[in-house]
């Protein structure tokens, strides 16, 4: 069922999730640096805002591979 | 130092647990043996079996299998039998009604010579107890048996500090309630309360049973479709059930009137993308969990050579430590997002618009 680009077009989606969570991941660093005390709110926020952007990523993994 | 003192000691502890787990690294390679022997390798086709469903339950890889039964309605009537007749794969078993074999893990309705009979096998549905259907009620006797004890304990120590099973317990139930409920449903979170922790743990519990190779584990609930589903499915209506006049509004009368003809397609769509994007996350994630772990150990029967094993065993390990981490953070995040999106259709007043896919 696979056909021959489907790979191609998972790899791409993994391209985008990687910058999206790279992104996510530094300013969360960044904000915990710069504010140490508010660290349980911003972990929060950076797992939510990650998990969507995995969602993403996860759904053009799927359609790409089925 | 005697022998007694040397099992009392801590050292001696922790050197058990880190054999058990070393144990448990190098356990896969077990199931690979057989398969490796005969014809020629093929990790994709391996990594598909050992992530789809069975019909019989592998309790330590291939030697050791319990047959699950069989349950078939088909047109003339049910018929149970027990999947031990249909093994090894390709057996032809003769039922009451019909002929049957597993091809891939499915079971097929065939004539008695074992070819596809296309028109009985439209008629006959599988309604069979699976390696994950018996696998989720493992769990949920685990479970039952956890929450039973910690809720007796509470009736009978009440006003005490916690014990036991009970410490360990509520800390995650305070976590759920005061870091993922109250904050994104406000007032009402305690309503929600037992959904959100029967999800989080039912998801918890799979998904680390599924970690595990052997007999508790070795199933794939979480990787399978039908099961985040019907997951996503029961928030898709408790978050429609529940919503209140503000999230109807929101969805059939957008602000400036002329936006009408984008907005409303829009919110339709983003009714149903929500539990979707539940549902696709936490199936793709344990999916792809479990299959780069297969294929690390893979590694060893493609390249067939033993001296690629420390170094594909030790990234297994490592995957698996990650994949850890993962079984904690898709309950986690599965609970969140639900709780999230129960909050916007039950919260009251929302001034901010805050739009979550």
């Amino acid at each position: 069922m696979t056909s021959q680009y489907g790979p191609m077009g998972a790899g791409l989606a993994a391209i985008g999730a990687g910058i999206g969570i790279g992104q996510i991941g530094g300013k969360a660093v960044e904000a915990i640096a710069r504010q140490p005390e508010a660290i349980s709110k911003i972990q929060t926020n950076m797992i939510i805002a990650a998990a969507l952007v995995e969602g993403v990523a996860l759904f053009a993994v799927v359609v790409a591979l089925l | 130092m005697n022998s007694n003192a040397i099992l009392k000691s801590k050292l001696f502890t922790k050197f058990l647990i880190c054999a058990f787990f070393l144990a448990l690294g190098a356990f896969p390679g077990k199931v690979f043996s057989q398969e490796a022997k005969g014809e020629k390798f093929d990790a994709g086709k391996t990594a598909m079996e050992h992530i789809a469903d069975k019909h019989e339950w592998h309790l330590f890889g291939e030697k050791v299998i319990v047959p699950l039964p069989v349950i078939l309605y088909t047109d003339k009537g049910f018929e149970f039998f027990s999947s031990g007749k249909l093994l090894p794969q390709g057996t032809v078993y003769q039922g009451k009604y019909y002929n049957y074999v597993l091809v891939n893990n499915k079971l097929e309705a065939v004539d008695p010579s074992g070819k596809l009979d296309v028109a009985a096998d439209k008629k006959v549905w599988d309604f069979s107890i699976t390696q994950n259907v018996a696998g989720m009620w493992l769990s949920g006797l685990v479970l039952l048996f956890v929450f039973l004890s910690v809720s007796s304990a509470y009736r009978k120590r009440e006003g005490k500090a916690p014990k036991g099973l009970q410490s360990f317990v509520e800390p995650v139930i305070l976590f759920i309630r005061d870091d993922v409920a109250r904050p994104n449903i406000g007032i009402k979170a305690d309503r929600f309360m037992p959904l959100l922790l029967t999800i989080f743990f039912f998801i918890l519990i799979n998904n680390f049973f599924g970690m595990i190779p052997f007999f508790p584990g070795g199933y794939n609930l979480t990787g399978n479709i039908a099961v985040t589903f019907t997951l996503a499915f029961i928030i898709f209506l408790v978050i429609n059930l529940n919503a209140n006049k503000h999230y109807w509004k929101h969805i059939f009368s957008p602000d400036p009137w002329w936006l009408f003809p984008i907005m409303i397609p829009v919110e339709i769509v983003g009714i149903f993308s929500k539990p979707i994007a539940l549902m696709i996350r936490l199936f793709a994630n344990m999916l792809a969990g479990h299959i780069v772990i297969i294929s690390l150990i893979s590694l060893i029967f493609i390249f067939n050579t033993l001296w690629i094993a420390p170094v594909s065993i030790g990234f297994a390990l490592f995957i698996d430590v990650i994949e850890v981490l993962v079984v904690f953070l898709q309950a986690y995040v599965f609970t969140i997002l639900s709780a999230l999106f129960i909050g916007m259709a039950v919260q009251e007043h929302h001034d901010g618009h805050q739009e979550v896919i």
